[in-house]
């Protein structure tokens, strides 16, 4: 019985718990990383974690993908949204990734020309740099 | 939504991820996370999210990881942690 009950837990909700590791391990990086890419890598992590977040709420036992075929609206039954994974988190998601990139983008701009700037990549290196 | 493959790719992802983080080079470091994005592509195909996982494919592994080489390549590859 309790067993069942950690096993449903462990194996039905394993999204969930995949999603907690790669959240943490995304802080993780950005707080103790020293290296100002691998901060960068790290919040990208963060970010997917997130999105598998959001998509793992949309997913259904027994459903297929969000496309109505031609000819089933007209059917007798008309369309059951049961039968179908919920779409609205898919298109949010979408702009989260379109975003994701977008930031990406900005911050490898800003190191690369902090790295003209300093010669260096390393967040402690800088500092050092900015009190002599 | 078969969960033996779901569970595979699940801990390829925790893999790839802890690899992308721990390794001491960065080019190693910026194709572990191009292979994470490809696994998050895989696992959002499995969730049946297929406009997320093309989208993924090409801009999240794709232009992410051209982008993180070629600020490997105009920096430098060294790190210290």
């Amino acid at each position: 019985m309790i067993v069942d009950a950690v096993t449903l837990l462990l194996v039905s909700k394993i999204n969930y718990w995949i999603y907690i590791v790669l959240m943490m391990l995304g802080l993780y990086a950005m707080m103790t990383k020293k290296n100002l890419v691998k901060k960068i890598i790290g919040m990208n992590i963060l970010q997917t974690a997130v999105i598998l977040f959001f998509i793992s709420i949309s997913a259904k036992n027994n459903a297929t993908i969000p496309i109505i075929e031609h000819g089933q609206t007209s059917s007798h039954s008309g369309v059951q949204a049961v039968d179908y994974i919920n779409p609205l988190p898919h298109v949010l998601m979408l702009t989260a990734i379109v975003v994701a990139v977008a930031t990406l983008g900005v911050a490898l701009a800003l190191v690369i020309k902090l790295f003209n700037q300093y010669g260096t990549l390393e967040e402690d290196e800088i500092i050092a740099r900015l009190e002599e | 939504m078969i969960w033996q493959i779901e569970l595979i790719i699940l801990i390829a992802v925790v893999i790839c991820g802890i690899g992308a983080i721990a390794v001491r080079d960065l080019l190693g470091a910026a194709i572990l996370f191009g292979a994470y994005s490809f696994m998050m592509c895989l696992l959002w195909a499995i969730m049946g999210a297929v406009d997320v996982a093309f989208t993924e494919a090409s801009v999240g592994a794709g232009v992410s990881t051209v982008l993180f080489v070629a600020t490997v390549f105009r920096t430098s590859r060294r790190t210290k942690d």
